[in-house]
Parts: structure tokens; sequence; C-alpha cells
């Protein structure tokens, strides 16, 4: 077993956070097992309380769809949101931060001028106008999501790059002869890989509360089961039956302090500081 | 044990039996085991160790600053007859300072750098004494003048980053001595330092000691300091005291084997006598190189720094040519313009006839092979993610050598460089200094270069791991038809290694000639100044000592 791992299994935050995380990921592979019909469709009278019907476990919504099978399949579109929007923040973030904290000079200059100005408008915003510009589908909000939050992440390998890029190590590899291609991906980047790695799990959450942010406006897409929709959807009735939008709250809660958790057990486990006796 | 013979009256420092626990885990259970050792009034008194010997953990275990969750286990701590080992943490803060003054080996990082110099020394007198303002102050003055500061009241108004190394480090002495302390602790306080402005603090240490009759532990790993200043040594290794007495006995005649091996490993700093080899062909010629950093942008106040100011000279095949010089002369520019790590200005580099700077960077990635380099820190200039078997082979395959052939090339490199074939799966970190400064060599030596540039290889080292590079290297050129361009600052290594030497100030070659004339008549003026400041230069290391037993 690595040390690293080792350090993680150590750390109580990450085992909660992975503990949390499997409850998540169990539901969302459960879903079509437990409830195979689908979670949009009418399952009984509307604005059930949990429990007060044995066969619809959390109750039924004001739309009177079965809240436990909506909450199940909706984990699925939160961590596949989550997911491929933090590959698209990351991957981006990191391409562009290597480039820019690599070469420096006018490359740093304008790379920065590009980064600043998508910093410069705050991330709802920005998300918002992209959505209006091309449409609510799951792929654009998806996207959409992970182009607006690039900057944190290149911001973040930029400044590792800066700083390991005049090491001896790569130096050394530099006069082997080594192209810059190698030298950014196999002599910097996995050095500067670990901080990156935490900081993803961050960017998970944020994009799973974006996600959430919009459907609360009407502005995700209609048509399919995610939390964010149930807690626009519950609204209407938040006075008199709160539950409708409390328990999708609770797992969009539940899901974000899981990978918060599990960046703080990587960084626990990453941080060779910490580690150190 | 030591025996109590530490002047008339009580010793100003004893450590009596003293042991420090580490914590659970460490590759030893106990860092400082019995160490015993006295400190009189008036008197020097160097620890000398190589690293992992304890010897800095004694002085933080004396001033009550040892790392969290390693602990006193035993003995005493004695100043001027109380023991500080067994004092509450507050009685210990008015101790330090006040009665043991402390001098760090990094005066940039021992100082405040958003705090004026002057301002640093006076709250030393505002937390112990209750003289008021002008009085402090004129202390300040006083205090910065008797360490030899040419302008105080400039000096006491510049931040750290104004001040010049020396100055910041008499800067740090002058806090130390603010109060008046009878014990004065420094730890390496001349290793991050210019030869030359050592050579000067340690005037000032001894002048100090003189005038004052301060009691002063010298922490160091320099035997060349030690023959300096020290009245009386203590050698430790591995948390132990093994042996102790009067510097001149203890230099001249080493009575434990692991002082007779480190004396042993000490160069000597006059040269060896070589036959006088014709020279080969020219290999590698430089000429005019120059180098000139400029930093800021539009709207950055410009900054220029004239690195290298036109540097010629040229490497026959099979010699040893040393660049040395002190901090910002330019001579690791040098290096790095040779590799074209870094872009020269301007000049040429002809290597076997072939300018290297005409080249476009392809052209010249293809000719790497030919000049190879080896980095100073050991610790730095491997890759901590790859085995060692891939760094070695690295360069190989990026020239396009088969798997199997570069394969065999490592276990080659490894066996040539003495280390385990098992080497090539493990990682950097499981190796010691020396072993990675190996590992570093392998890596230049697999692309079977003509030359190789050494940029401080083993300033990095311990002095017995030195001399083992130092024999490696040697080897290697002899086995493999190199020529060498080895940078160092320091002079002992530049007299055994170097054939011929350049000696460079802000920039320029001011003398340049074979070692052994260099060394026996020098005549610029800063080369005289260079080799009047290596320390210890009046001792013969070896000179009356019987012959060295093998160390381990």
């Amino acid at each position: 077993m690595s040390p690293a791992l080792r350090a993680f299994l150590r750390s109580p935050a990450g085992i909660l956070g992975v503990a949390l995380l499997v409850l998540v990921l169990v539901a969302a592979a459960s879903a079509d097992w437990f409830f195979p019909r689908d979670p949009l469709s009418l399952a009984g009278r509307p604005l059930q309380w949990p429990g007060q019907n044995p066969r619809l476990l959390l109750g039924t919504d004001n739309l009177g769809r079965d809240i436990a099978g909506f909450i199940c399949h909706g984990a699925r579109v939160s961590l596949l949101i989550g997911l491929v929007a933090t590959v698209v923040a990351v991957g981006l973030g990191t391409l562009v931060g290597a480039i820019a904290g690599f070469y420096g000079g006018w490359v740093d200059d304008a790379l920065m001028r590009v980064t600043e100005a998508f910093q410069t408008v705050p991330n709802f915003i920005l998300l918002l106008v992209l959505v209006a510009v091309f449409g609510s589908e799951l792929e654009v909000i998806t996207i959409a999501i992970g182009l607006v939050g690039w900057t944190a992440p290149c911001r973040l390998v930029r400044a590792e790059f800066m700083s390991l890029r005049t090491r001896e190590y790569v130096l050394a590899a530099r006069g082997l002869g080594v192209r810059d291609a190698g030298l950014i991906f196999r002599e910097i980047l996995p050095n500067a890989l670990p901080p990156v790695i935490v900081y993803a799990s961050v960017v998970m959450a944020v994009a799973i509360l974006m996600e959430s942010a919009l459907a609360f406006l009407g502005l995700s897409d209609p048509n399919i089961a995610s939390w964010g929709n149930m807690i626009g959807a519950g609204r209407s009735v938040l006075r008199t039956e709160w539950y409708v939008s409390a328990i999708p709250g609770v797992a969009i809660l539940v899901t974000v302090l899981a990978f918060s958790l599990v960046g703080q057990g990587l960084n626990d486990a990453l941080n060779p500081r910490l580690q150190a006796v | 044990m030591t025996v109590h013979h530490a002047g008339p009256g009580a010793p100003l420092l004893a450590l009596r039996t003293l042991s420090v626990r580490l914590p659970k885990g460490a590759d030893r259970e106990f860092a400082l085991r019995d160490v015993s050792l006295q400190v009189a009034a008036g008197e020097i008194v160097c620890v000398v160790g190589e690293s992992g010997s304890g010897k800095s953990l004694t002085a933080m275990a004396i001033l009550g600053l040892l790392p969290g969750r390693v602990t006193l286990a035993g003995g005493a701590i004695e100043l001027e007859g109380e023991d500080l080992a067994a004092l509450p943490p507050a009685r210990l803060r008015g101790i330090r300072g006040a009665r043991i003054g402390m001098v760090f080996q990094e005066p940039m990082t021992a100082l405040n750098p958003l705090m004026p110099v002057g301002r640093q020394v006076e709250e030393m007198l505002e937390e112990h004494t209750d003289q008021p303002r002008p009085q402090r102050l004129a202390r300040v003055l006083e205090l910065l003048a008797e360490v030899g500061i040419p302008d105080p009241v400039a000096a006491a108004r510049a931040f750290p980053h104004e001040l010049s190394g020396g100055q910041r480090q008499r800067a740090m002495i002058a806090m130390a001595l603010a109060l008046e302390p009878r014990l004065l602790i420094a730890d390496e306080p001349t290793t991050a330092l210019d030869v030359t402005t050592q050579a000067r603090i340690l005037a000032l240490v001894k002048d100090i000691q003189r005038r004052r009759g301060t009691g002063v532990l010298f922490i160091t790993h320099d035997f060349g300091v030690v023959a300096e200043i020290a009245d009386r040594v203590v050698v430790m290794q591995h948390g132990q005291v093994v042996e102790t007495g009067p510097a001149q006995q203890v230099l001249h005649a080493p009575q434990h084997a692991y002082t007779q091996a480190l004396i042993a490993a000490v160069p000597p700093l006059a040269p060896p006598t070589r036959p006088a080899a014709p020279p080969g062909p020219p290999v590698l010629a430089v000429q005019g190189l120059r180098k000139t950093y400029r930093s800021g942008g539009v709207l950055a106040r410009k900054r220029v720094v004239e690195a290298v100011r036109g540097v010629d000279f040229t490497l026959h095949q099979g010699e040893t040519l040393g660049i040395v010089g002190e901090s910002g002369s330019g001579k690791s520019t040098v290096a790095r313009m040779l590799v074209r790590l870094l872009a020269a200005d301007a000049g040429s580099i002809h290597l076997q006839g072939e300018d290297l700077l005409a080249l476009n960077n392809s052209d010249f990635r293809a000719r790497t092979a030919r000049i190879q380099m080896v980095f100073q820190d050991p610790f730095a200039s491997l890759n901590p993610r790859r085995r060692v078997g891939e760094i070695i082979a690295q360069g190989l395959r990026v020239h396009g050598t088969p798997r199997a052939e570069a394969e065999a090339r490592v276990a080659e490199m490894l066996a040539l460089v003495g280390l385990d074939p098992g080497a090539i799966r493990r990682f950097p970190h499981e190796f010691s200094g020396g072993q990675r400064q190996r590992i570093g060599l392998a890596r230049a030596l697999a692309m079977q270069p003509s030359v190789l540039v050494a940029d401080e290889p083993v300033s990095a080292l311990d002095v017995s791991v030195q001399a083992q590079v130092l024999r490696l290297l040697a080897e290697a050129k002899q086995r493999m038809a190199l020529s060498l361009v080895f940078i160092t600052h320091d002079l002992r290594v530049a007299a055994q290694v170097c054939d011929r030497i350049l000696v460079m100030q802000r920039g320029l070659v001011v003398e340049a000639g074979a070692t052994a004339t260099l060394f026996a008549a020098p005549r610029h003026p800063y080369t005289q100044a260079l080799l009047a400041s290596v320390p210890g230069r009046g001792w013969e290391p070896g000179a009356g000592a019987t012959p060295p037993a093998r160390a381990e």
C-alpha cells in the first residue's frame, strides 16, 4: 500500500467522506433496481408526507412524483454533472495553467489576461449567460459549468509550474535533450498535481451546487430528474409541505460534504509537510 | 566521559550526560546520547560533525527550543551552575537572549524582512531591559559599530534585504550581543557566506570573545573553520561525543578513528604535484560569452544585472578546468550557458569545432549527449516521482536508444558509480545525499558526453562523502575520456581536482592559470584575497596525524 493511501486512511475526514460518497454512489447505482419507473412520472396523489404511504417512503411532491425515486435518479445526474464539469474545468485549467507557467513571458501575459477576463465576471452570471445563449440541455449545462470554473485550477497549476520549472531536475531533463512537451507532462505535471487533485473535489462540489441553483431558477434541463429541479418545484409549497424542498436539499448537502471531506482527506494524504513526523 | 578541567572556577556552560529522545518511528531512538561538554568564559568551543550528528540539536536543547515531540530524556544543562533543563519555559525565555546569545546559519531567514534592522536589535533591549528609548537607540548604533558595520546609522534604518549577506550576519551578531550575554551559541554562522566574508565574520567572533570574555559554542561541519578559531573541539557522530580535546591536539593528533577519517577527508589546500601532461587538442572553446539579466516590464522598474561580461577560455581534451569565485561572480551563469539552459547574449561556444550557440533548438537537442551537466543539489536534481532506472535512462530514451540497450547502459552506469543494480526500481528519496549525487552523475555519464560541466557537485555533501564523489568523478573521467568544467567556490576542492583554474569576479575572469602556479603565486589581488580567506589555511590536514583508519 502506498504511503499516500495509508495516510488517507488515517484521516477521519477522508474516511467519513468516502463513506458518504459510497452512500450516494449506491443510491445512484441502485436507482433502476428499486425505482424502475420513470422518476418524472406520476406515482400517486400529490403532496403525501413521508411515511404517510408505505409504498412511497419519502412521500410525493406537488406533481405527485415519488420523492425517493427522484432522489436516487437525481444522484446520477448530480454525480454526472459534477464529474464531467470537473474534468472540463480541471482539464482546461491545467492545460492553460501549465503552458502559462512553463513558458512565462508574453505567453503567460496573454493567457493570464484571458483568465482574468473570465474571473472579472461573477461565475454564476457567466453561467446564466452561457445557458441563455446555448440553451439548457444537460450537455450544455455541464460544459458551461466546467467553463466557468476553470480559472481557479488554472492559477493553481500556473503557480506550481512557475516554481517547479526552475528545479534542477527539470533543468537536468532539459539538458538531456527532453522536449518541452516531455518536460511539461512527464517532469513537471506529476509533481504539480497533488494540490490540483485536492482542489478538484471542491470544483466538483461547486459544480453540483451550481446545477442545483440553475434548476432552482428553472433554468436547468426540465426533462431530467435533478435535485435542483425538485427544490425548484417545491418552492411554491415551501411553507406547508417544506419536505419537498428539504429532502433534495439534504441530498445535495450530503454529496457536497462527501466531496469536501474527501478533498480534505486527500490534502492530508498528499501534503508532505503534514505527513512528516 | 569528559573530565572537568575548564579553567578556574565553574565552567560557564556544562552539559552533563545530556540525552534527547526522538519520536517513535524515527531512524534512531536518541538524537543525543550522553553528551557532555563544557564551555569556559572566554573560550571558543567548536562542535564539529557531519549532518545527522546531532550538533545543531545540541544547541537547540541548550536553548530549550527542541522541536515538538523531541524531548529531553536525561542529563543536565548547567549555565553558570543553574540547570536549564529543570526550568519552566517562562524562565527560559528570560535566559535566551539575555544570558545566551544565538546566531543562526541563514541571516536572511533569521531576520524579519519587514522590520528595519535597527528596530530588530532594539526589540531585544525593549524586551529584556527598561532602558528609555533614546538610550536604546544609542545602544543599537553602538552595537552595530562594534560588529564592524561601516555606517551604523544607515544600517539601522535599512531592511534586511538591503544589506549584504555579511552585513546581515553582523547585524544578527549585534542582536545576539545586545544584552551582553556571557555565552554565545553560533550554529554554522558562516556556512551561507562567501569565503572572504566568512573570514571577516570569524575574525569578528574571535575579537568579541577576546574583548568581552564571552564563551562561544560554535557549531560547524568545516574543519577549516575549526582550525581557524577553536580553542577546544568536540567531535560528534550519531548523537554521541566521540572525541574532545584542545584544538591543537584534535587537529594534529586525533585519537578516535572517526575524527581521523574526517580530517583525512578534508582536501589539503596545496595542489598535488601532477605529471605535466601535454595538453590534448581543444574540445571546448568559449569566446566573448556575455549575459545580462533584465527584469521589469512596461510598468515595473527596470533592473539590469550584468552577470557575465565577456568570458573566454579553452578546455583541452582530458583536462579539468576549474571556475572559482564567490556568489555573484557569474560562474554558475557560465555553466548554464555552456549547456544552453540559459541563452547567452553574445559570444560563441565551440564544442569540437561546432558553435553551439549558432544551432537552433532542435539541432542543439540532438547534440546534448556531447555536453552534460551535474547539478549542485542532490535533493532537487532528481525528479521525486520517477524511478532511478527511468531517471538514468531518460536521456538515452529521448535520443532514441532502444529500451534493451538503454537498460544495459543503466546497469553499466550504476556499476560505474558504485550503486547496487537493484537501485533502478527505487525512488530518489530512498537514497542518501551522496548516493543521489552518484545517480545524477550516472544520468550525465550514460549519455557518454565528451564534456561534463559540474556545477558545485560536492558543495552540498558531507566531507567524507565529498571525497568519495570526487574520487568517483576522477575515475569516470579516466575511464570515459572526459573533459571537465568544474565550478566551485571551495578552493580546497579546486586545488585537488583542477588542472587549470579561472578565477571569476563580478562577471569577469580576473586570473587564469595552472593550479599549482596560481596557488603558489597568485597575481591578482582578488585571487590573493580568496586564498588568504580559506579557513584553516595554516593547518595541514593529516600532518602529524596517525594514518587514518577507514571510517564506518
